[in-house]
């Protein structure tokens, strides 16, 4: 086996014909890290995100996870090894465990009504170690939108992908639930050896916590590498159409980028 | 074993206890008393009135309203689930109005009336038909769309009720009369083979979907994260959306329309049970079973000799219960 090459995308083009298409997209992920999607607006992110799971109809090219082709893999197949998390984790009446288990469905055979201690056992694992254990029987209704996010990250780990595909985690969450849940990311990343590929809108906590960044900019990719590699501001004045200032951030040296208000730009 | 499913097992035994007391009490009602006490007897003389009011009229009669209790009941809760919509309930996909159309044109042709098979059956010819219509004008286009699903059936069933109308005006009062009361709904249903299809096909509807109880649950989620975990969501939706309008299908051709069963008793179990569909579906079909015969007792103890339109009570009892259901669980109650 290849680690190098553990997720590769070759030539993808997807999308349905006359919409929106994402173009010719190749690129290489190794096992373990953690990668940033960044790109304005309708650049393709989403489309990118649906490519990999299979929503939309690849049009050209194909995907590979650790040697096998997503396209060949039965839905079943493609559910246990990539998970998704979407942005809102819209929920029903129903409890944090019987959301949680949801993850196991699946394993889970034709035929076969009841979970087996294994499920449950996995579900406890992975509320213990997203923190939500005494949440457990809580309505997902009464949680929290950062609880939620926490949930539908600990579903999406009973799921025990290779791949882990989260798109936007923090937008509607406070600095306090940002952090909580790129930290999280992070440490999975780090002590599972999960794949984890991120949409993410802002920028300085997609330099802070990724591994690599990808910048998308009209259904194409410009760019692909590590946060100072691709945060710099030739590149994202020329993809978001604004003027910004980069930084180093000093304690972790990680890239800061800064926006400038049109009042200011007119003083200088 | 988990707390849940022992909580599940005994929410069963106990819908199954109760539906064996509302038997036994149907049983005993009505113009011929038949106590407990002496219900030895009566099943030892095979000669007496008391047996053949037993066997021939009653029991039939309760069996019937088992199925179409149970099947309406049962479809409503999986259309609730496909569409992820809580007011959905069988008749809304226009399966009644077809079934109803149907049978109004055989009345007013006056064709093989003779027959006790041909009304059911042009019911449920008509209740297929509406199937058919509703899903390849919604199903096979590009994908699934259930909104439009769900409009056109409702839009099938304006067309076919307007079409009953305009035969109706065509017709003498008579016939009239007979379309309005086969459409008011009876379980009053004198051919025993009718009854032995109609029940058979509702318990093999019922184990089918039992199979389907974890892909409706993952529906919960939304369509697109049921596709996530590896269920595909497009023939799921599609054999049970073909299950359950067969399911209402025979429940409409071999009882009329009976309203309010596929809507309430589904949503009562969710409050009591709570929404996972490996309980829900066959509670459910116990529940819808236990109401039926309990109102089609009502029906035909109240004003006796004369039978009250099943109808009239399911609507009645089957309405102010929701209400009450759903002003006592507040705002704590939602689907899904």
């Amino acid at each position: 086996m290849n680690m190098g090459k553990f997720f590769e995308i070759k030539e993808l083009s997807c999308g349905y014909p006359g919409h929106f298409i994402l173009n010719n997209v190749s690129l290489i992920i190794e096992r373990g890290q953690f990668v940033g999607i960044i790109g304005p607006n309708g650049s393709g992110k989403t489309t990118l995100f649906k490519g990999i799971s299979g929503e939309l109809p690849t049009l050209t090219g194909n995907l590979k996870l650790n040697g096998n082709y997503i396209q060949k893999m039965s839905l079943k197949e493609k559910a246990q090894n990539i998970a998704v998390v979407t942005q809102n984790v819209e929920v029903g009446n129903m409890t944090v465990e019987e959301y949680v288990l949801m993850g196991r469905i699946p394993y889970q055979r034709q035929f076969q009504f009841f979970e087996t201690s294994e499920d449950i056992a996995i579900a406890d694992k992975y509320m213990a170690l997203t923190g939500i254990s005494d949440l457990r029987d809580k309505n997902m209704n009464e949680l929290s939108g950062g609880e939620q996010q926490l949930a539908g990250i600990a579903r999406a780990l009973t799921q025990q992908p290779q791949l882990l595909l989260l798109d936007e985690p923090t937008s509607h969450l406070d600095i306090t639930h940002q952090v909580q849940i790129l930290n999280l990311i992070r440490r999975l990343s780090e002590n599972l050896g999960l794949t984890v590929l991120m949409i993410i809108h802002d920028l300085n906590l997609a330099g802070e916590y990724c591994d690599s960044l990808i910048m998308l900019q009209k259904g194409n990719l410009r760019k692909m590498g590590t946060p100072h590699d691709v945060l710099n501001y030739q590149d994202i004045e020329a993809v978001y159409d604004t003027v910004v200032i980069t930084r180093t951030n000093p304690v972790s040296g990680k890239p800061v980028v800064f926006l400038v208000s049109e009042k200011t730009m007119k003083k200088v | 074993m988990q707390k849940k499913y022992i909580k599940w097992l005994l929410f069963v035994l106990a819908l199954m206890s109760v539906l064996l007391l509302v038997v036994f009490v149907s049983l005993a009602s009505g113009e011929v008393k038949i106590t407990f006490k002496n219900l030895p007897d009566v099943l030892a003389d095979k000669n007496s009135i008391e047996y053949t009011v037993l066997t021939k009229i009653r029991f039939p009669r309760i069996v019937l309203a088992i199925a179409v209790g149970g099947a309406l009941s049962l479809s409503g809760a999986i259309l609730q689930g496909i569409y992820r919509n809580p007011l959905v309930e069988p008749y809304t996909l226009g399966i009644s109005g077809g079934a109803a159309l149907g049978v109004a044109i055989v009345l007013v042709a006056g064709i093989g009336l003779q027959s006790y098979f041909m009304l059911p059956l042009s019911g449920f010819i008509g209740a297929l038909i509406t199937l058919f219509l509703v899903y390849t004008l919604s199903v096979r286009r590009a994908g699934l769309s259930m909104n439009s699903m769900l409009l056109i059936g409702v839009m099938v069933s304006f067309v076919a009720s307007s079409a009953m109308m305009f035969l109706m005006s065509l017709s003498t009062s008579e016939t009239i009369h007979n379309i309005v009361f086969w459409v008011m709904g009876s379980l009053d249903e004198p051919n025993s083979i009718l009854i032995k299809i109609a029940f058979w096909s509702t318990m093999g509807a019922l184990f089918i979907s039992i199979f389907f109880a974890r892909p409706l649950n993952a529906l919960r989620l939304g369509e697109v994260k049921a596709r996530h975990l590896g269920i595909d969501t497009g023939t799921t939706i599609k054999i049970l959306f073909v299950l359950s309008s067969l399911l209402t299908g025979i429940a409409v051709s071999v009882a009329g329309v009976i309203g309010f069963v596929g809507l309430v008793i589904p949503h009562i179990i969710r409050v009591i049970i709570g929404n996972d569909y490996r309980v829900l579906l066959l509670g459910s079909f116990l529940g819808g079973a236990i109401f039926l015969v309990l109102s089609d007792t009502l029906a035909r103890t109240i004003i006796a000799p004369n039978e009250l339109p099943i109808g009239v009570i399911t609507g009645l009892a089957g309405g102010l219960m929701f209400i009450v259901v759903l002003s006592r669980s507040g705002s704590k109650y939602k689907m899904k």
